[in-house]
C-alpha cells in the first residue's frame, strides 16, 4: 500500500476506502446467509472478493456524478451511498425497498444517487452510460459516468459500440472492467485470447491501465486520473481492474469449474485484509478500525429488521409504474 | 393550412420541438449533412448545429443505448433507426432497457425518448429492408407506439410523442414520405390513443393500419360502386390503442376487416381481433378477416413483392368475405 504510505491519499480517504470495502464484504456475507435461510427470493450474486474496485472507482467521484452496475451491483450501489435498510428491503421484496420490490437484487437502482442500475443484460449497462455522459457533456455539467462490467461484458458487441462513441464524441465515460477471471463459468482463457482486455482500448483511441483490483489505494488512484480527464474534456478511459470473485457466479453454484486451490489463492490475496494491515502499519489504531466494523454489524442488523418487518408490496401496485402519467397536450 | 408531404411534416415537428426545448436531441446514422437517407432530417444541421443534430456511427446499440441513457438524465432524444429492419441488431436496448427501466427501478425514473424508425417495402428493397416489425414492440409492456398514415397525424403524434415522458416508437411509412396533405399552418398536437374514423360506413368496418389506410380508402371507393357501404378506421397508435371506437364501428356494421402490411401470422390484427372478438361477439355476423403479407421473407423482384404484400384487391376480397359469410 506504498500509495498510502507515500502520501497520496490522505487518513480520510484512507479510511473511507476502507469503511466502503466492510460494508459491502458485511452487506454482502449478510444476504448471503439470509439466502441460504429462504428470506431473499430469485437469483444472488454476490461481490465478495472485489471490493475494492467499487470502493476504489466510487470514492473518487462526485455524489452527481453517474454510474450504472451489473448483475453483481450491490456493491456499486453501497459504494455511491446506498442505504443498507432501503436495499435489504428489495432484496427481501418488500413495499419499502429502493424499487418498491419490482427490480430486485439484479435491478436495484437509486437515480438520485446518481446510480442508474444494477442490470441483468451483461453489457447493456456500457451503452447505457454513454447517454449520461452526453448529458453531462451537452447540459456543460462537469460530471462523469462510469459504467462497471465484468471480463465477459468485453466479448459483447454493446461494449465495442459504447467504446467508439465515447471516443468520437470524447464523452466523459469511464469505463471500468472487473475482470474478475469468469465470465459466469468460462475461464478467461477460453472466452477471448487477449490476457488484458484494456488493450482492446487502443482500436478505439482511449486511454487505458491496468491496475491491481485487490489493492484498493491502486484503484482509487487510476480512477482520480481518468476522473480529472473526463471532468476536464478529455474524453473516456479504460480501466482494467484484476481481480477474482470468491463466491460463484450465484449463490448455489457447483462450482465444478475451479479449483478450491484457486479460490484460496485470492482468499490470501484479501483487498480489505491488505489495507487493513496498510493502514494499521502506517499507525492506524487497530480498535478504531474496529469500531468501524461495528458500526456497520449494527448498522446491517437494523437493516434486516426494518426489511423483515416492512410490508409486502399491495399486488394492486403490479401494475403501476409502468408508464410515467402523460401531460395533455392541446 | 399548407399542403405539405410526409417528409416535410415530420421535419416540421422536429423543427418545432428543437425549437421548443433546448434539451430535444436527435441523433442517427447519416441524420446531418446528409439529411438522412429519406431526407427527412436535411436543414436541421445548419439551424441547430452538430451538438443537437448528431451523426453516430452505424451502432445501433450505441444509439439506443446512448438515447437511453440521455434520456434517463434528464435529454430528451429522438433516436432514428434508419430501417426498422435495424432494430433486430439493437433489441436489447428497446426491450430490455428502455420499455423496462422505470418499471424496475419502481417509478423513480421517466424515459422520454421517442425513436422514430421506416418501415414497409415496395420499394425492391428487399427482405432486410422492407418489414413491418410493431407487432414485436406491441408484445412488450412499456413501449407506446405509434404508425402515422398521412402527413397530419405524421406531425401532430410525433410532436405528442417529443413531450410524452415515456417511450415512444414512431414507425414512418417510406411510401408515404413523398404523399401530401393539409397541414395546419400552427403549431397542433394529435393526442395518442385516438382512433381516426377516416370514412363513415354501415355494412363493414374496415381497420387499417399506415398506408393500407389509402389502399383501403381506394378498396372503398370501388365497393361504393357495389352498393357497399364501408366504415375505415385508423388507430393511428396500437400502444395505446382506441378498442372504443373500432368496437363501436363493429357493433354498427357487424362485420371487421383489419388490414396491415406485416405478415398475417403474429400480427397485430390478430390483437386487435381478438379484442374485438371477446368485447362486440354478439353483434359479429362473419368471421373476422386478416388482410396483411403472405408469411413470406419480402422478395426482391418487383413482380414477387407484389405477390407477397397486400394492398386495396386483398382488402376488397376480405369485405366480398365477410359479407358473403353464411352462417
Amino acid at each position: 500500500m506504498r500509495n498510502f504510505l507515500n502520501g497520496h491519499i490522505s487518513v480520510d480517504i484512507a479510511l473511507q476506502l476502507y469503511e466502503t470495502m466492510q460494508r459491502i464484504r458485511q452487506f454482502e456475507l449478510t444476504v448471503v446467509d439470509l439466502f441460504a435461510r429462504g428470506k431473499i427470493p430469485g437469483f444472488l450474486h454476490t461481490y465478495v472478493g472485489e471490493e475494492a474496485v467499487a470502493a476504489g472507482v466510487c470514492t473518487a467521484l462526485r455524489p452527481d456524478d453517474y454510474i450504472i452496475s451489473t448483475h453483481r451491483g450491490h456493491g456499486h450501489l453501497i459504494a455511491k451511498g446506498g442505504r443498507f435498510d432501503l436495499m435489504m428491503a428489495e432484496l427481501f421484496g418488500r413495499r419499502t425497498g429502493y424499487c418498491k420490490g419490482k427490480g430486485g437484487s439484479m435491478h436495484i437502482a437509486e437515480p438520485e444517487l446518481g446510480m442508474l442500475g444494477a442490470n441483468a443484460i451483461v453489457g447493456a449497462g456500457i451503452a447505457i452510460i454513454n447517454g449520461a455522459a452526453l448529458t453531462a457533456q451537452y447540459l456543460g455539467l462537469d460530471r462523469v459516468a462510469v459504467a462497471f462490467f465484468g471480463d465477459g461484458a468485453s466479448n459483447t458487441g454493446a461494449f465495442h459500440e459504447a467504446l467508439n462513441l465515447a471516443s468520437v464524441w470524447n464523452l466523459p465515460s469511464i469505463f471500468v472492467c472487473e475482470n474478475n477471471s469468469y465470465a459466469e463459468s468460462t475461464p478467461q482463457r477460453q472466452h477471448q485470447k487477449v490476457k488484458d482486455i484494456a488493450v482492446r482500448a487502443a482500436a478505439y483511441d482511449i486511454p487505458s491501465v491496468i491496475v491491481d483490483g485487490n489493492d484498493v489505494g491502486a484503484v482509487y488512484l487510476a480512477a482520480q486520473e481518468a476522473v480529472g480527464r473526463a471532468r476536464s474534456g478529455g474524453g473516456p478511459t479504460l480501466i482494467e481492474a484484476k481481480t477474482y470473485r470468491w463466491r460463484g457466479h450465484y449463490e448455489g453454484d457447483p462450482q465444478m469449474y475451479r479449483s478450491k486451490t484457486e479460490i484460496e489463492t485470492w482468499e490470501q490475496k484479501c483487498p480489505i485484509a491488505r489495507w487493513r494491515n496498510a493502514l494499521i502499519s502506517s499507525g492506524i489504531p487497530a480498535a478504531q478500525l474496529d469500531a468501524i466494523d461495528q458500526r456497520i454489524h449494527e448498522e446491517l442488523e437494523h437493516a434486516v429488521t426494518f426489511a423483515e418487518l416492512s410490508p409486502f408490496p399491495d399486488p394492486a401496485e403490479a401494475r403501476t409504474d409502468i408508464f410515467t402519467p402523460a401531460p395533455e397536450v392541446v | 393550412m399548407a399542403l405539405v408531404t410526409y417528409r416535410e411534416a415530420v421535419r416540421q415537428a422536429l423543427r418545432e420541438e428543437l425549437v421548443n426545448d433546448e434539451r430535444v436531441i436527435l441523433l442517427g446514422e447519416d441524420i446531418a449533412e446528409f439529411g438522412g437517407t429519406f431526407k427527412v432530417t436535411l436543414g436541421l444541421l445548419e439551424e441547430f448545429g452538430p451538438r443537437r443534430i448528431r451523426n453516430t456511427p452505424i451502432s445501433e446499440t450505441a444509439i439506443l443505448g446512448a438515447a437511453v441513457g440521455a434520456a434517463a438524465t434528464g435529454l430528451r432524444p429522438i433516436a432514428e433507426i434508419m430501417y426498422s429492419d435495424f432494430f433486430a441488431v439493437a433489441m436489447d436496448q428497446v426491450v430490455n432497457q428502455a420499455a423496462k427501466m422505470r418499471y424496475m427501478f419502481g417509478g423513480k425514473i421517466s424515459l422520454p425518448l421517442t425513436i422514430r424508425s421506416t418501415m414497409g417495402g415496395r420499394r425492391s428493397a428487399a427482405a432486410q429492408h422492407s418489414q413491418c416489425l410493431e407487432a414485436w414492440f406491441m408484445h412488450i409492456p412499456g413501449i407506446k407506439i405509434a404508425m402515422p398514415s398521412n402527413p397530419y397525424d405524421a406531425k401532430g403524434l410525433l410532436k405528442t410523442a417529443v413531450r410524452d415522458p415515456n417511450l415512444t416508437v414512431i414507425f414512418e411509412n417510406k411510401m408515404l414520405y413523398n404523399v401530401k396533405g393539409e397541414v395546419p399552418d400552427e403549431p397542433y398536437f394529435v393526442p395518442w390513443g385516438q382512433a381516426k374514423v377516416v370514412r363513415v360506413g354501415k355494412d363493414v368496418t374496415i381497420v387499417a393500419l399506415s398506408d393500407m389506410v389509402d389502399f383501403s380508402l381506394k378498396a372503398a371507393e370501388q365497393l361504393a360502386a357495389e352498393g357497399i357501404s364501408v366504415e375505415v378506421i385508423d388507430p393511428r397508435t396500437l400502444v395505446p390503442l382506441d378498442i372504443e371506437t373500432i368496437v363501436r364501428s363493429v357493433q354498427k356494421t357487424g362485420r371487421l376487416v383489419v388490414a396491415h402490411e406485416a405478415c398475417v401470422t403474429g400480427g397485430v390484427g390478430a390483437e386487435i381481433a381478438a379484442q374485438v372478438a371477446y368485447r362486440a361477439f354478439d353483434y359479429l355476423a362473419a368471421p373476422i378477416e386478416r388482410v396483411g403479407a403472405k408469411d413470406s421473407p419480402i422478395p426482391f423482384s418487383p413482380i414477387l413483392e407484389r405477390a407477397i404484400l397486400p394492398d386495396e384487391r386483398d382488402v376488397i376480397m376480405a369485405v366480398h368475405r365477410v359479407l358473403d359469410y353464411a352462417a
